[in-house]
């Protein structure tokens, strides 16, 4: 757990892609930027439709992941790249499920699409096709997954962080404007919960910014690093974002992503909520 | 989902009176700069949205009112800050040049 071994820059992707045991996997909010132009070999993997369970919420399980990616032709012992739009948010997420289960050699093209595409890099409309393999997932690895119960005795205790906008944090906003669905019953934020946005991690082009900077942000906004850390935002997508900062970056043992994030912590019967600016009291 | 939608100037099916619509496009020179990245900063300069432009080099957000930056980012070119104040029944329209 390290940028060396977490990380790939846009001219290793270049240098590699063509490697037999490198995957490039693309994975967007956007699940149409793909078809309009990728990395040439990479496939893609649509958030909402592969890796969510179509009926629980939840998202897919081991056995699904694993017929998931037999189905497009990826190995135990592939190098896996992922990257995305957004900053690589869902790039992230996806990362943390590869991780979840197991899978040895995942990287994160830092920058992902922005970075590439503002580099002028080429992106093609090929369709790509795989042999199909038999990809074995592992359990799932639940020391990086928070579920609701270890949120609440999170509270006062482990280190929360709250990686949404300000707004978002403070209650005076559910979700951004344009994007009425997927919201909770009640806004605000888990008491005690320190407000670090994602995008203080990430530089504008969506590169992620130095180790020295990526500990002093955190520790300047009240992280504890002897302690353990739960991240959360909306759905658990950009708190993937600073799971991977945290856990994979800057090698944090203990750091766990709550997906259930606010659309469950929000919606949640008798829980505490806090609003403003402010962390509020355990 | 967090982020936002492409962008465009068609406002079928906006309303305006309920929205603080920034929208425009980004050009070099006279031509609209497709895949171009318009980040949306709040009055203290913080992250709030961002949207990669059309291939008309069109963008929209639907902010609070209020004064907001946009910060461009295209291929070739370095980042341009417009400042822009967002208000309901008004759609705040910038023509951002890289």
């Amino acid at each position: 757990m390290s940028r060396e071994s977490a990380l790939v820059s846009a001219d290793w992707v270049e240098e590699h892609k063509s490697d037999a045991n490198v995957v490039l996997i693309e994975v967007d909010e956007d699940v149409s930027a793909y078809d309009a132009g990728h990395i040439a070999g990479a496939i893609k993997l649509d958030w909402r439709d592969d890796l969510q369970d179509q009926v629980r919420r939840d998202f897919v399980n081991q056995q699904q992941f694993q017929e998931l990616l037999s189905g497009r032709g990826v190995k135990n012992d592939d190098t896996v790249v992922l990257y995305g739009g957004n900053n690589n948010w869902f790039a992230a997420y996806a990362f943390w499920y590869f991780k979840l289960y197991g899978h040895g050699d995942v990287r994160l093209l830092d920058g992902g699409r922005k970075r590439w595409e503002l580099d002028s890099r080429e992106l093609t409309d090929e369709a790509v096709k795989r042999e199909a393999t038999e990809y074995v997932a592992a359990e799932p690895d639940l020391t990086i997954r928070a579920f609701r119960d270890e949120v609440g005795e999170a509270i006062g205790v482990k280190n929360l962080v709250d990686v949404r906008s300000p707004d978002e944090y403070a209650g005076r906003l559910l979700a951004p404007a344009h994007l009425p669905q997927e919201q909770a019953q009640r806004a605000g934020h888990i008491p005690t919960a320190a407000s670090i946005p994602w995008s203080k991690a990430a530089n504008d082009d969506g590169t992620f910014r130095s180790d020295e900077e990526l500990k002093t942000l955190y520790a300047d906004a009240g992280v504890d690093f002897g302690k353990d850390t739960i991240a959360y935002c909306r759905i658990g997508e950009r708190s993937a974002h600073t799971w991977f900062v945290l856990h994979e970056l800057l090698g944090q043992e203990n750091v766990k992503n709550y997906d259930g994030s606010w659309t469950e912590w929000g919606s949640l019967v008798g829980v505490p909520v806090a609003l403003g600016d402010e962390p509020g009291e355990a | 989902m967090c982020g936002a939608k492409k962008g465009g100037l068609d406002l079928k099916g906006v309303d305006v009176d309920k929205e603080a619509v920034i929208q425009g496009q980004v050009l070099r020179g006279d031509e609209p700069v497709g895949g171009a990245y318009v980040r949306l900063l709040d009055a203290t300069g913080e992250f709030t949205a961002e949207v990669p432009t059309s291939a008309t080099g069109h963008f929209r957000f639907f902010a609070k009112p209020g004064e907001w930056t946009l910060r461009t980012l295209a291929p070739k070119a370095e980042p341009v800050d417009r400042q822009v104040v967002a208000q309901y029944g008004a759609v705040a329209e910038v023509a951002v040049t890289v």
